[in-house]
């Protein structure tokens, strides 16, 4: 287990060192200076050109890129040049935010989604398993932010049952957490749910049909310990392999959610950054980002080994 | 099962036992359009950070909603005959957050950072600023290169706010210490900033929460539908398609105010290559564009009428205004005319519009105004920062473009317009123009300053390098429980004497 992460830890090196050239290039070929939108409304020249020289931005592009990668290397991500705060805190503060949301997200959507798809799976072709098909297609088919705002003006504007926007720790406050968590995990662990629960029911219909369910059900066991002794350990090993895989999704693709629900996170914090040209914090939070991913396709892999023994050996 | 229900149950009493979170009656929470920036007033240069420091940090002076100037930490002021020394006297029972006194000395110490730092943003502000003495410790003197009328201006924000000495040498940015009502607690960027209430503040007794909690809510629409909701006490910004249905709501107050700055188009008539071509060159066809506008129906159809009209860069309201020039009405036969006489029958020109819905609107409008009678306005939209870019480096032709404003009217016109400006990016030049605006810095008393304002008025309305079409309104909703909130045309929040009935 140990020689599996080590190699894929190393396959990961090139791959971030790649990614890191790659934003860092793509980043300076944006049109717009940064300088122009810092310097303020003003815009004094001097100042101008005294914030070029303390970021080296008259530097050549490699040496630019090199002196970053550097300084990445030792722990140092820089400082936004808008707010002047660390990027790496502010990554930390960010990812605490997105993860609490991701995980929120990941709660709805398997436990709507597993029950759902091992219902519609045991009741093939009944109005259980239709009602949960169309359900999952309006899941998935239905745009965050219009849901959003829609929660919005219903649950808080109308009933004034939760709160409209923002977030709290569940560290600090977990009343007040769950409450602003609700409707945003809603949102996005609702399109998710439906994901899982589409795959879900295949899995659970393949397993079942599987001759070593055959033989479970000859000896005379009763369906409820044939689908969860048996079938669902096995159907899960895809479904294992898909959630983690979908956590990583998550974290990415919460930008939206987050911006309609206000929620300091990481998306919330790519968006202003690119829009504000802050080059530190666009470059830390893309490479946090590849580093995430490569972390949760490992994770994946550590866990398909744990659920199914067969693949211990391999 | 069971393990679960005692789970559960556990929870809940976990739940049920925790404190009533956040909201207690003494927090006051606002909500902003956008995340500030640094929260150092010698580097901050946004508007909401404007808003935020108005709770933070105090300044020398303030304005009231007739612009006309108060005492905050200095008491009186005057310029000396020749207007070349500014003798100011200083609060004496001021402290700051750290628990220092504010004296003369730390006056001197901030303005001198401010004027010198590498990357400060108010060295313009106070370039004039030749030397500070403190003869004593409630007394401030300045000497200057040349007389400076902008100056008071100036000290009623970010260039008049004062840190604490000490923290000077830190981490301003993220960690400020001033002497205002409200002090730092925390900040998340994106999300909030937390201050409390300094209790030896020297007007503590008219401030009345005790928290203020500053939130960022980018989209109007979910801004609105917190203050509605009651997460928020009162919000800046309220978008004009927003207005009516905010009226329509019991539970909410609007209110509203004409805004220090101005809407326009910035014509390239002098910055390379983009202006060679007629709009830039011939000053008949910018007189034709100015013409082919209703700038009233511009209004309606784009701002359901709440905004105002403009043709000059001074708020409707403003002393420096001119009666010489009215808003015109559209003409379009004189329009056309001017074209035909400027040898012309048809005109393309683009114009550079930043991409929020509402700007390729305005610009659609334009287009649609100017179609008919012979000028083909292209529209083009890009981010703010390449359309920024862009017209610095004179790759543009027209730009449609605003101006937050300022108190003194200096900051409304000459860094545009002036051969030299920092922000004349079409490049226009004319010496009376310099020599007007130059000389109106120099004069305190407001009619003999407005006459020279009337003067480059004068060929700025005729050669138009800068189309002014209207002014943004703001407006401001807050819960209608909320009392004691003084609406100034600066757009900003002054916490003193706000309280909740």
């Amino acid at each position: 287990m140990l020689a599996l992460i080590g190699r894929r830890v190393l396959i990961a090196l090139p791959t971030l060192f790649l990614v890191a050239l790659f934003v860092f290039a793509l980043q300076r070929a944006l049109p717009g200076d940064p300088f122009l939108v810092i310097a303020g409304e003003e815009r004094d020249p001097e100042v101008i050109a005294k914030l070029r020289e303390i970021y080296r931005m008259d530097d050549p592009i490699f040496v630019q890129f090199f002196a970053w990668l550097g300084q990445v290397v030792q722990g140092d991500f820089g400082r936004s040049l808008r707010t002047g705060v660390p990027v790496l805190g502010l990554i930390w503060q960010k990812l605490g935010v997105t993860v609490q949301l991701a995980v929120a997200s990941m709660i709805v959507a398997v436990g709507i989604g597993l029950p759902a798809g091992i219902i519609a799976a045991r009741r093939k072709d009944t109005l259980a398993d239709y009602t949960a098909s169309a359900v999952a297609l309006f899941g998935l088919s239905v745009p965050h932010f219009w849901l959003g705002i829609m929660l919005i003006l219903v649950v808080s504007v109308e009933l004034k049952w939760l709160p409209a926007s923002g977030f709290e720790s569940i560290f600090v406050d977990p009343k007040a957490s769950i409450e602003r968590l609700i409707m945003p995990a809603f949102v996005l662990g609702g399109g998710l749910a439906a994901f899982i629960m589409r795959h879900t029911r295949s899995a659970m219909l393949e397993v079942l049909r599987s001759d070593y369910v055959r033989t479970a059900r000859a000896k005379g066991l009763d369906e409820d310990t044939v689908v969860n002794r048996h079938a669902l350990r096995n159907a899960l090993v895809p479904i294992i392999t898909l959630s983690t895989l979908l956590f990583g999704e998550l974290l990415a693709g919460a930008v939206l959610t987050e911006q309609v629900f206000t929620i300091p996170g990481f998306g919330k914090l790519i968006i202003d950054a690119v829009f504000n040209r802050d080059y530190g914090v666009v470059q830390g939070v893309v490479l946090c980002t590849a580093i995430g991913f490569i972390l949760m396709n490992l994770l994946a892999d550590v866990l398909y080994v744990l659920v199914n023994p067969r693949l211990r050996s391999g | 099962m069971k393990l679960l229900t005692t789970l559960a149950s556990a929870g809940l009493l976990a739940l049920a036992a925790l404190p009533v979170a956040a909201q207690t009656p003494s927090t006051l929470r606002v909500g902003l359009q956008e995340d500030p920036d640094m929260l150092d007033p010698h580097k901050a240069r946004t508007f909401v950070g404007r808003i935020v420091f108005k709770g933070l940090c105090d300044k020398l002076l303030d304005i009231t909603p007739e612009l006309k100037l108060v005492p905050r930490l200095a008491t009186e002021w005057s310029f000396s005959a020749d207007g070349l020394t500014l003798t100011m006297k200083l609060r004496t029972d001021a402290k700051f957050h750290d628990g220092d006194v504010f004296n003369a000395e730390a006056a001197k110490a901030n303005l001198e950072r401010a004027r010198t730092l590498p990357d400060s943003l108010r060295k313009s502000e106070l370039a004039s600023v030749d030397s500070i003495e403190t003869p004593d410790a409630s007394t401030i003197v300045m000497k200057l290169k040349r007389p400076d009328a902008t100056l008071l201006a100036q000290l009623t924000d970010r260039a008049g706010m004062m840190l604490a000495p000490k923290s000077l040498s830190g981490d301003v940015a993220t960690k400020p210490v001033c002497s205002g009502p409200y002090k730092f607690v925390e900040r998340v960027q994106n999300d909030r900033i937390v201050l409390e209430k300094f209790k030896e503040h020297w007007e503590a007794a008219n401030y009345h929460f005790d928290r203020i909690i500053y939130r960022s809510i980018p989209d109007t629409t979910v801004r609105l539908a917190n203050l509605r909701a009651g997460e928020l006490d009162i919000l800046e910004r309220l978008a004009p398609t927003d207005v009516k249905s905010a009226q329509a709501d019991k539970s909410i107050k609007v209110m509203s105010v004409a805004n220090l700055g101005y809407q326009g188009i910035t014509i390239n008539t002098n910055n390379g290559d983009g202006a060679k071509q007629p709009m830039g060159m011939d000053k008949r066809v910018r007189q034709a564009l100015s013409l082919s506008i209703d700038r009233k129906v511009l209004n309606d159809a784009v701002f359901d009428g709440l905004y105002e009209p403009i043709i000059q860069p001074f708020n409707p309201g403003n002393p420096y205004l001119s009666a010489e020039f009215p808003v015109p009405a559209r003409d379009v036969a004189k329009a056309k005319a001017l074209l035909k006489e400027a040898g012309l029958s048809k005109v393309s020109v683009e114009l550079f519009v930043t991409n929020n819905p509402v700007q390729a609107q305005v610009g659609q409008v334009i287009q649609a105004m100017a179609q008919e009678t012979g000028i083909d306005v292209q529209v083009r939209s890009t981010e703010f920062a390449s359309q920024l870019r862009d017209q610095q480096q004179g790759k543009f032709q027209m730009s449609l473009i605003g101006w937050s404003g300022r108190i003194d009217p200096d900051g409304n016109l000459h860094q545009f317009v002036t051969t030299k400006g920092n922000q004349n990016d079409g490049k226009y030049s004319n010496a009376e123009v310099d020599k007007a605006l130059d000389e109106a810095r120099t004069i305190y008393d407001v009619a003999g300053r407005k006459r020279h304002y009337d003067a480059a008025q004068k060929f700025l309305q005729d050669e138009l390098p800068i189309v002014y079409l209207y002014n943004d309104k703001r407006y401001f909703a807050l819960r209608a429980n909320l009392q004691g909130f003084v609406i100034n045309p600066d757009g900003m929040i002054r916490l003193s004497g706000l309280k909740r009935q």
